[in-house]
C-alpha cells in the first residue's frame, strides 16, 4: 500500500504541527507514507470563488504529484472533498483519496490509540467533511447515527468530550467567504465559540485546520484561554500549547 | 446602471443590531429544531425525500405533456385556465378577470408567485385595495414591507413591533403585545374583508395533472374563508408546481409541513376541483423564467422546490442576516439559486452568500443539491456577471502561484517573513478584512516542507 500525504497549502505554511502529527499518526499505524515535495494546493480557493479555471494548474500538479500512489491521505475534509469532486474522478488506476479520520476508521480500521489527552474538548464538525465526505451523520439526515472523528477521539485516554448545543453548525470560515462576507463570518465564528465556551472546553478540535484557523483568530483577538488543535495532534497525544 | 447592494453589505448592516440578529437566529433555529423532532418520528423520512425528488424529476422531464393534461382536466372540471409567459401577462390576466366580473373588493391568501409578479403594486396602481389575509402578510402589508421569509413572512418582526403596527392600523391599545389579543383584532378586521370580497386570489401548492384539481395549504384557513365567500376564485400557479397523480400528493404533504414548521400537516389542506354552482374559478399558469431555468441543466433541479422554507431556517447565513439581505422575492439558499436565473446582475452576490456548508441540501425535502448549484452559479457569475477586477486578478495570481511549486515556496517564505517582521499596524490595516476581528495565524519557525526535508528526507 503506497500512501501519499497531501498537506493543504495553509497547513504546510502555518500549521506544520498538524501536518507532522498526521504523518506520525500514520507511521505509528504501520503505514509507509511519502510526502511529494512538489505539492502546493488543491485549487479550492480559486474554484470556490468562481474561478475554477484558475485552479486548473494546481489540479494538474496535484494529479501529477500523486499519480503513483494507491492512496492519498489528507488531514482536511474540505481539501479532500474538493480534490475528490474536481480533480480525481475515482477511475480505475487512480489513487483513492481519503481524509485522515476516514482513512483511519475505514481503511486502517484503527481499534486503539496509545495516547492520552486529559482535557475538556469540543469537537467542531467541519461542514465539508461532515456533509460532503460523510464523516458523521449530519443533524439534518434521519439515518443511523455515526461519527468517525468522534469515534477516534473516544479512543484517547482521559479525554473529556463535551456535548454542544448545535453539534454541527457551520463556523463561518468558508474560504474567501471569511473575507468577502466578513461581518457574518465573524458572527458565525463567535457564536460557535460561545457554544464551546458554555461547555467549558479547554480545546476546540476538528478535522479541518481552516475552520480552526478562523476560530483561533477570534479566540486570540479575544485573549481567550481556549486553544485550537487539529484532531491529528490530539490523536497523536500532543499537549496543547501553553 | 446603479449596482445592486451586495448581500455582504446588507448582512453587515443587519448585524449591527447584534441583539436582533441573535434573536432572529435563535427564532429560526427553533423552527429548524422543531423540524428535526418531527422528521425523526417518520422512519421512512429519507425514503420520502428520495421519492419526492424522483417524482419531481419525472415532472420536470415531462412538464409539457403533464401541463397539457392538467389544463384539459381542469377545463373539463369547469375551471378557466389561462397561461402567462411572464409577470406582466399574469398581472394583466388578473386585472382583466377583475374588470370583466366588476370586482370591487378582493382578498388574497399567501402566494409567493404573486409577490414575484408584483401583483399587489400592479393592482394598487389600478385603484384596487388588495387585502392580504394571511396574518403575517397582513402585518407586513400594513408595514409596507415585502416578506422576509416565504413561509413566515413577518418573522423579522418582534411582538412589540407588531403591537405598534396594529395600534396604528387597527386601533388596538397602545403598547399591547399579547398575541391572543392581537390575533383577535386581526381576526375581526379580516372577517369584514372576507365578507365584503367579491374575488379571492390564492396561490397553489400542488396542481394535480391527473385530476385537474389543485391544493392550497394554509395554517389559518384564510384561503378557504376567502374562496368560500367570494364569487370569483383566481388561483395563481407556477408551472413547476405540478405533480402527476393524486396518489403522489401524500408524499409531499407529509414532507411539506414537517419541513416548514415541524407540524405534521398544515392546519388546512384544501382541495379545489371545480367552481361551485354560479361561481367562477380561474387558474393562471405562470412561466416567468421557469422554462428558461428548466433548460439550464445544472440548475433545473431548483424547480423541484415546494417552498417549505426549511433551507432558510437551517441556513446559518440567512438566520443571521435576515431575508431582506437577499433583496430577492425568494431569499435564502433556494432564492440564491433561483434568483440569478431571473436577473444575473441584480442577484450576482447571492451565490457567494454561503460557506457551501451543505445544510440546505440535506434539509431539503425534495433533495435539491442547493449548495452544489451555488458553486455552479459562482462559475457562471465570474464569466457572465458584473466584472470584479481585483478579485479576478487575485485569483489568477493565486492560481499561478499554486501551479508552480518553487514559486509557491518562495511566495510562502516572503509572506511569512513579511508577516513576522512587519509592525502590527502595517499588517492589520483597513484592507485586511480578515484582521478586522481576527488574528492571523502565528508564523511558525519552519514550514512542514522544511521540517520534512530535515527529518524524513527520503527524497534526497
Amino acid at each position: 500500500m503506497k500512501v501519499g500525504l497531501f498537506i493543504p497549502c495553509y497547513v504546510e505554511q502555518f500549521y506544520p504541527k498538524a501536518a507532522i502529527a498526521t504523518l506520525e499518526l500514520l507511521e505509528k499505524a504501520g503505514v509507509e507514507v511519502a510526502y511529494p515535495l512538489k505539492q502546493t494546493c488543491c485549487g479550492q480557493p480559486m474554484a470556490n470563488s468562481g474561478y475554477e479555471v484558475f485552479g486548473q494548474g494546481a489540479s494538474d500538479l496535484f494529479r501529477e504529484n500523486f499519480a503513483e500512489f494507491d492512496y492519498v491521505v489528507c488531514p482536511s475534509g474540505s481539501c479532500t472533498l474538493h480534490a475528490k469532486e474536481h480533480i480525481l474522478s475515482n477511475k480505475e488506476g487512480e489513487p483513492k483519496l481519503y481524509e485522515l479520520c476516514e482513512f483511519m476508521t475505514d481503511v486502517l480500521q484503527v481499534k486503539e490509540l496509545k495516547s492520552r489527552f486529559p482535557y475538556k474538548v469540543g469537537l467542531h464538525a467541519s461542514c465539508h467533511g461532515l456533509r460532503g465526505l460523510g464523516l458523521a451523520r449530519p443533524s439534518e439526515l434521519m439515518v443511523p447515527d455515526f461519527n468517525k472523528p468522534l469515534h477516534l477521539l473516544e479512543m484517547v485516554e482521559d479525554i473529556d468530550l463535551v456535548h454542544l448545543a448545535r453539534k454541527d453548525e457551520c463556523c463561518g470560515f468558508g474560504g474567501t467567504f471569511a473575507v468577502f462576507e466578513e461581518a457574518i463570518s465573524v458572527q458565525m465564528g463567535k457564536d460557535r465559540i460561545q457554544d464551546h465556551q458554555e461547555q467549558g472546553v479547554a480545546v476546540i478540535t476538528g478535522a479541518d485546520m481552516s475552520c480552526l484557523m478562523h476560530l483561533e483568530g477570534l479566540l486570540r483577538r479575544d485573549k481567550s484561554p481556549i486553544k485550537v488543535m487539529h484532531i491529528a495532534e490530539i490523536l497523536n497525544g500532543q499537549e496543547p500549547d501553553k | 446602471m446603479k449596482a445592486a447592494p451586495t448581500h455582504a453589505a446588507a448582512a453587515a448592516e443587519f448585524l449591527k443590531d447584534s441583539e436582533r440578529s441573535h434573536w432572529h437566529d435563535e427564532t429560526l433555529w427553533h423552527v429548524r429544531s422543531k423540524r428535526d423532532v418531527s422528521a425523526q418520528k417518520i422512519p421512512e423520512w429519507e425514503q420520502l425525500r428520495t421519492l419526492a425528488s424522483q417524482i419531481k424529476d419525472h415532472v420536470l422531464s415531462n412538464l409539457d405533456n403533464l401541463l397539457l393534461q392538467f389544463e384539459k382536466k381542469a377545463q373539463a372540471n369547469g375551471i378557466e385556465v389561462l397561461w402567462a409567459k411572464d409577470a406582466q401577462e399574469h398581472n394583466e390576466h388578473v386585472l382583466r378577470i377583475l374588470e370583466e366580473n366588476q370586482v370591487k373588493q378582493l382578498v388574497k391568501s399567501k402566494s409567493i408567485l404573486t409577490e414575484e409578479c408584483g401583483l399587489n403594486h400592479f393592482l394598487e396602481d389600478k385603484g384596487y385595495d388588495v387585502v392580504d389575509t394571511d396574518l403575517g402578510e397582513r402585518i407586513i402589508q400594513f408595514n409596507k414591507q415585502v416578506p422576509s421569509h416565504i413561509v413566515m413572512p413577518a418573522i423579522h418582526l418582534k411582538k412589540k413591533e407588531i403591537g405598534d403596527i396594529f395600534h396604528e392600523h387597527l386601533g388596538t391599545d397602545a403598547g399591547a403585545d399579547d398575541p391572543k389579543y392581537l390575533t383577535e383584532a386581526a381576526r375581526q378586521h379580516l372577517r369584514q374583508k372576507f365578507i365584503q370580497a367579491h374575488a379571492a386570489i390564492t396561490g397553489v401548492n400542488f396542481g394535480i395533472a391527473e385530476t385537474g384539481g389543485f391544493v392550497v395549504c394554509t395554517n389559518e384557513g384564510n384561503a378557504d374563508m376567502g374562496t368560500h365567500l367570494a364569487d370569483i376564485h383566481i388561483a395563481c400557479m407556477g408551472i413547476e408546481k405540478l405533480i402527476p397523480r393524486a396518489a403522489d400528493l401524500g408524499v409531499y404533504l407529509r414532507l411539506l409541513a414537517r419541513s416548514a414548521t415541524g407540524q405534521s400537516i398544515t392546519n388546512y389542506t384544501s382541495h379545489f376541483h371545480r367552481p361551485r354552482k354560479g361561481k367562477k374559478m380561474y387558474l393562471i399558469l405562470v412561466d416567468n423564467g421557469r422554462t428558461k431555468q428548466l433548460g439550464r441543466e445544472d440548475f433545473r433541479n431548483s424547480l423541484k422546490c415546494i417552498r417549505c422554507g426549511a433551507c432558510m431556517n437551517t441556513c446559518p447565513i440567512y438566520r443571521r442576516s435576515s431575508g431582506f439581505s437577499y433583496n430577492s422575492t425568494v431569499p435564502g439558499p433556494i432564492g440564491s439559486i433561483l434568483s440569478p436565473g431571473m436577473d444575473l446582475n441584480k442577484h450576482s452576490t447571492l451565490p457567494f452568500a454561503s460557506t457551501l456548508c451543505g445544510s440546505c441540501s440535506d434539509v431539503c425535502p425534495v433533495k435539491i443539491n442547493i449548495h452544489e448549484q451555488l458553486y455552479k452559479w459562482r462559475q457562471v457569475i465570474t464569466k457572465e456577471g458584473p466584472p470584479q477586477v481585483s478579485k479576478r486578478w487575485a485569483m489568477r495570481f493565486g492560481g499561478q502561484v499554486m501551479s508552480k511549486p518553487r514559486l509557491f515556496e518562495l511566495m510562502g517564505k516572503m509572506a511569512r517573513k513579511s508577516l513576522s517582521i512587519s509592525p502590527r499596524g502595517f499588517v492589520y490595516n483597513s484592507f485586511n478584512a480578515w484582521g478586522k476581528h481576527r488574528e492571523l495565524p502565528e508564523v511558525p519557525k519552519e514550514t512542514f516542507k522544511d521540517w520534512y526535508r530535515k527529518n524524513r528526507n527520503h527524497d534526497k
